[in-house]
């Protein structure tokens, strides 16, 4: 029991041991500064699509304020398939292979803890989405992470995940395209993963919450890749493509049985997703292609613009083409990623957080957001600029 | 040309160096395609979208529904060009619907456009009647809305 619990209670060892996430800590810094330009945002700026609030507004007129079933409402698991099957050619059953999550977050959490037994090994490359390690832990297993480097754009190597395997290992997580990196995987290097998955009878844990945020080239759906459809818990949402994240929904398709536990679980936590969510959800598929491709072509100039400036300013950022993050090398300037954070942060008003956030191999890397207006990463450049022209006259204090 | 045209369209004061960086392109290409575009009357020209609503020299605006008999051989396109040579008018289209014309006019005030349909519009040759609907407030005008929507209370960081 810790010392300041108040009476009564104590706090889980779970909970104790839980580290704080990186992001959070950040966070604290920046919030109740003035006039900062955010590059630390995972998050469109984009408000949602009107059509998917009205339809919301609609459905509150007509008084559609109740739970719904605990897998989601049965039209949105038809929209998800239909959407699947279009776009990937992968085939899924509404009734019993789909569930409607809180985000990929909870699904992530709800999947870990129908998957794992305890001491249960999960290999998850790095760096990566703040929650696939903790989730894991909660679970009762034991993440293992392998390292990925910008030699390698970020994507993990096939040897790499071979010599983390043990003898407890019962699967992976991915999620690609990246946060933090950006990077993407080429569907002949997610055959590789496959082929490991399939030799070491392993499950595939697919985070696509990025997939439609795939720039030059085709996105790869892990389960449509030969005999992947059975060991694999494809994940995806309305956050990022639909410009969706506060409405919370996400979902996890997969093997029946999985899919089953899953509902188990999520009936007792969340006994169902929000309803509004869903509706705006089964709009966002059925009438918003137009809007979700003009905010992704927006993104894809912001891309281009931000990482050529990057490279400009004399911050090393590989080609990322996917998401909406560039993760520029810092190690030229001898700053852990934390002391440049803190440093620019401080200096010029700049908030980009550590690649340490997303795993010990993000050190001597930021991650940058471009979901941020044209002028913002412009601007952001320009005060970056001047801070690397600072930090090598030597006129920047640095953090400890 | 098609993706130097959206931008343009978006932003007219675009220049062709941040057009080739956002679309990944040279800069030559980027000049080639606008100069393309002028010279075969795709890019009519470079105007800033104003909301004169907002300034003390508000214009007025009307919608007028014009029906019209068509030539023979010419159909309605002899009077609707003969229309369109107005300094008054904004815009003139062929509807489908109830009237044949319909056309936009710009005045500094109502008078100005009751002057406009009495003595310009209504006496010309073919046209049968107008119906004239007075702009009383502008929502959106060419794609963007007056009051602009934005996503608001986002988190400086976030994961």
């Amino acid at each position: 029991m810790t010392s300041n619990c108040p009476k009564g209670f104590s706090i889980s060892p779970l909970a104790r041991d839980l580290p704080p996430s990186g992001i959070r800590e950040f966070f604290d810094l920046v919030i109740g500064m003035e006039d900062v330009i955010s590059l630390g945002v995972g998050e469109p700026d984009f408000a949602t699509p009107w059509k998917i609030c009205d339809a919301v507004v609609d459905s509150l007129r007509r008084g559609m304020t109740s739970y719904t079933s605990n897998h989601g409402l049965l039209e949105l698991r038809e929209a998800i398939a239909e959407d699947l099957l279009k776009r990937y050619g992968v085939s899924y059953d509404p009734a019993t292979e789909i569930v409607i999550t809180m985000g990929v977050s909870e699904g992530m959490d709800v999947a870990m803890r129908a998957l794992l037994s305890p001491g249960d090994e999960v290999i998850v490359p790095e760096p990566c989405y703040v929650s696939y390690m903790p989730c894991v832990s909660m679970a009762g297993g034991a993440p293992v992470g392998v390292p990925t480097v910008i030699e390698n754009d970020f994507r993990p190597q096939p040897q790499d995940i071979e010599a983390a395997i043990g003898p407890r290992t019962r699967g992976m997580v991915i999620g690609y395209p990246n946060n933090p990196t950006g990077a993407v995987m080429t569907r002949d290097e997610l055959a590789a993963l496959a082929q490991i998955a399939r030799e070491r009878d392993l499950f595939v844990v697919s985070d696509e919450i990025y997939a439609h945020l795939t720039y030059d080239g085709e996105h790869t759906c892990f389960p449509s890749l030969p005999g992947m459809q059975e060991r694999t818990l494809l994940m995806n949402g309305f956050s990022k493509a639909y410009a969706m994240t506060g409405w919370r929904i996400g979902y996890a398709c997969g093997p029946r049985s999985v899919i089953d536990a899953m509902v188990r679980i999520h009936a007792y936590t969340a006994l169902s997703a929000p309803i509004g969510g869903q509706i705006g959800a089964i709009e966002a598929l059925r009438n918003c292609e137009r809007e979700m491709q003009d905010m992704m072509r927006e993104y894809d100039q912001r891309r281009r613009m931000f990482i050529h400036g990057l490279n400009e300013i004399g911050l090393p950022c590989f080609e990322a083409k996917g998401a909406f993050y560039a993760f520029p090398s810092i190690a030229g300037t001898g700053l852990t990623s934390k002391q440049f954070s803190q440093a620019l942060l401080f200096e010029e008003k700049v908030a980009a957080v550590p690649g340490t956030a997303f795993g010990a191999c993000g050190e001597g890397h930021l991650r940058c957001t471009y979901a941020t207006s044209m002028d913002n990463l412009k601007e952001s450049l320009t005060r970056m600029k001047r801070f690397l022209d600072k930090l090598a006259a030597g006129e920047v204090a640095v953090p400890a | 040309m098609q993706e130097v045209l959206k931008l343009l369209e978006q932003d007219a004061r675009m220049a062709p160096a941040e057009i080739a960086t956002r679309l990944g392109l040279e800069v030559d290409r980027v000049e080639a395609i606008i100069a393309q575009a002028e010279a075969s009357g795709i890019l009519l020209g470079y105007s800033a979208l104003v909301n004169w609503a907002a300034t003390d020299s508000a214009k007025v605006y009307a919608f007028i529904a014009v029906e019209a008999i068509p030539e023979h051989g010419k159909g309605f396109d002899a009077i609707a060009e003969h229309i369109a040579l107005f300094d008054e008018v904004h815009s003139a289209y062929l509807m489908s619907g109830t009237s044949d014309l319909q056309v936009v006019v710009e005045g500094d005030d109502f008078r100005d456009i009751a002057r406009f349909v009495a003595e310009k519009l209504a006496p010309i040759p073919g046209v049968k009647t107008t119906a004239t609907s007075f702009v009383l407030k502008t929502y959106k005008i060419e794609g963007r809305c007056l009051q602009e929507r934005k996503a608001g209370g986002r988190l400086a960081v976030t994961p």
